[in-house]
């Protein structure tokens, strides 16, 4: 589905390294879990990937179904089926959410060929995945992610992901600002987008979250490099252990 | 020849006595001059002119709506004209049309072109049981003369001949749209509208297209207690449009008064909005939403009087600018001693969508009453890059998302328009503009 090669990547004003040869491979189905500490370039990893401007790639690619996604505009990435589910979904005031989700939806389907979905069949898409994922209908009227709490902004970006049916979905600390109930609503929408055609990488800093979202892979990331690869248990030892063994300075 | 032309006006012109007084504050004052400090930002040389023409004019035939051989003009309007046309964006809501012709002054007026009320021209109203206009007309101008001078207006007083006088005396429900056809002959118009809406009835006045390239129009409005009065307008597209704009408007107690101004290109616009509210309790939301492209210059200019207790006014101004587009805010709200609980507050800003483009602001606050929340917020940026990506990560291309969050800038100021068929109305317009003006 995905594979990342040496990819190194730095600010694009400055050129201390981030990533320093980072590689990842996932396959159809699967999902992956990145932990890692602050400053082990998780959060860049995910833009790096989204195509952020900002961010230079020195080195290294990253293929999706064959296709280097790095000569992509975000747009192009997303048509091809990539989501970056956000630490911090953006608000943006004055755009309404359903208006927001249709353009985007038939945005990527032009992209695709695909003839564009009219605005009665939208409705009853949205609706019933808002249903399937227990997100209030009342969130569909406001304008984006706008006057949100933590955890309606993190279900509205399930709520796209579900709309949307991305392959490749980049999940960066999804857990961050959310209670217990709202984790555990979060996760039961990501688990019930796992499956066949599509692979999940979820970014975080603890194992809370890989109690609900049960990953097929736990990878460790520090200064820019996956140092260690594991089952769910690589996880478990974390928790308890913390990011060991590291380089100097990222205990 | 003085600059007023006094000694032209006939004995049996309805509103003599008003275009006495305003030939008399036009001479005092004289045009206004760039460098004065309310012509700080703009250059009122263009708009003078549509002056020059009628004051030489008038000597000839002084009456607007007939072709001035002096001042025959070429090719100004566009050559092809795409998309939504402002004249026919409020095709899909019931309302009465009063259709006025660049050519063609002498426009037909039905009497009930409003449901509740009477309607005539500035031409019938000296025919017509039309009292009421003469207590109006140049009065609210002239009250607004102090402590600034409005030379265009006095002009407009001087010389208007053309215009509709709306009285409202119970609830219209159907708005009455001034749709402007504008003239190929014709270089200038001086237009007056005059409204009263009377003790609990309330009017909405559309109005949308161009007369001429260069146009000054003035609106005086009085409403009087209990009354409420919404103005929505749409301010030709033509990139050549002139256009001097005022409305003066007096507030009775507990009234509403709500003036929304859509403008899209033109060369040269000046908007003022006078208010002064005079009775207790009363609402005044102004508000504004303006695209501009290169050689587009548009300023709005405010001025709120708070003369009463427990009002609340509201000052709303965007302004989308691309290509070198200036944008100009000038707002004030003046307190006047013993306006206690006024609650005022104004907003501009400018969205600059390249850095050659120029937003500039002077906010303003005077206040004598100590019993006030008054305050200003002016703002000025470029599109937010965080939201741009967010959009773009979720497949809208780039000059998509950049347009939705244009758009998205705008709508605080649509959303003072409280009726929201018409907000949607020329939500589209936008949306048309913004996709057929990409760099």
């Amino acid at each position: 589905m995905i594979k990342i090669t040496n990819l190194h990547a730095c600010l694009e004003d400055e050129n201390t390294p981030i990533l320093n040869g980072l590689d990842l491979q996932m396959e159809d189905g699967e999902i992956h879990a990145i932990m890692g500490p602050n400053g082990s370039g998780k959060s860049t990893l995910s833009y790096v990937l989204a195509g952020r401007d900002g961010y230079k790639v020195t080195d290294g690619k990253v293929e999706m179904d064959g296709n280097d996604i790095l000569e992509m505009e975000p747009e192009e990435r997303s048509a091809a089926g990539l989501f970056l589910a956000f630490q911090y979904p953006v608000e943006i005031p004055g755009v309404g959410n359903m208006t927001f989700m249709r353009t985007a939806l038939n945005s990527q389907r032009k992209a695709r060929g695909l003839p564009e979905v009219s605005a009665a069949d939208f409705l009853r898409l949205v609706r019933s995945k808002a249903r399937q994922l227990h997100v209030d209908p009342g969130m569909l009227k406001r304008p984006v992610n706008y006057g949100f709490s933590g955890g309606e902004k993190k279900r509205n970006e399930i709520l796209q992901m579900a709309v949307f049916e991305p392959k490749m979905c980049i999940l960066d600390e999804t857990d961050s600002g959310l209670d217990i109930d709202a984790l555990r609503q979060v996760a039961a929408g990501v688990n019930s987008l796992r499956g066949p055609g599509r692979a999940i990488l979820v970014i975080t800093h603890y194992q809370r979250l890989l109690n609900y979202i049960e990953p097929d892979v736990v990878h460790i990331l520090v200064n820019g490099r996956i140092v260690e690869t594991g089952g769910p248990e690589l996880a478990m030892r974390v928790e308890e252990t913390g990011y060991k063994p590291a380089p100097a300075g990222n205990a | 020849m003085t600059l007023g032309d006094a000694q032209y006006i006939s004995r049996d012109d309805p509103f003599a006595a008003a275009r006495r007084q305003a030939a008399d504050r036009l001479e005092a004052c004289g045009l206004p001059k760039r460098g004065q400090e309310y012509w700080k930002f703009t250059d009122p040389s263009e708009l003078n002119q549509i002056h020059s023409l009628h004051s030489l004019s008038s000597s000839i035939t002084p009456h607007f709506g007939r072709s001035f051989e002096l001042s025959m003009v070429g090719d100004w309007q566009d050559p092809v004209q795409q998309g939504i046309s402002p004249r026919a964006l409020f095709d899909g809501i019931p309302r009465s049309v009063i259709d006025i012709d660049g050519d063609d002054a002498e426009f037909e007026l039905s009497p009930d072109i409003v449901e509740h009320g009477s309607a005539c021209s500035i031409e019938q109203a000296s025919l017509r049981d039309s009292s009421w206009v003469h207590e109006v007309f140049g009065e609210l101008e002239s009250q607004a003369h102090a402590p600034v001078p409005r030379a265009l207006a006095a002009v407009n007083t001087r010389y208007a001949r053309c215009g509709v006088c709306i009285r409202a005396d119970g609830i219209n429900a159907k708005p009455v749209e001034i749709r402007y056809s504008a003239s190929e002959q014709q270089e200038d118009a001086v237009v007056r509208h005059v409204f009263k809406v009377e003790r609990g009835a309330s009017l909405t006045i559309l109005e949308t297209g161009t007369l001429a390239r260069r146009t000054n129009k003035v609106l005086e409005v009085e409403v009087e207690d209990g009354a409420s009065f919404h103005h929505v307008q749409v301010q030709g597209r033509e990139h050549e449009r002139v256009s001097s704009g005022h409305v003066f408007a007096r507030l009775g107690a507990e009234s509403t008064f709500r003036s929304f101004t859509l403008s899209v290109n033109g060369l040269m616009t000046r908007n003022e909005c006078v208010i002064t509210m005079t009775g207790d309790g009363s609402t005044a939301h102004v508000a504004g939403a303006a695209v501009g492209d290169s050689k587009f210059h548009h300023d709005d200019t405010v001025f709120v009087t708070h003369d009463s207790l427990d009002c609340e006014s509201r000052q709303v101004f965007k302004k989308v600018l691309r290509n070198g587009a200036v944008g100009v805010f000038q707002g004030k709200i003046l307190v006047k001693p013993g306006a206690q609980k006024t609650d005022g507050y104004q907003l501009s800003q400018g969205l600059l969508l390249d850095d050659l483009c120029q937003f500039l602001a002077k906010p303003e606050l005077e206040i004598y009453a100590d019993d006030v929340a008054c305050s200003h917020g002016s703002t000025c940026g470029s599109v937010d890059e965080e939201a741009l990506f967010y959009l773009r990560s979720r497949g809208i291309p780039s000059v998509q998302a950049q347009d939705m969050l244009a758009l998205a800038f705008l709508r605080q100021a649509l959303d003072e328009i409280e009726d929201t068929r018409l907000t949607e109305a020329l939500q589209e317009l936008l949306l048309d503009w913004l996709a057929r003006h990409h760099q």
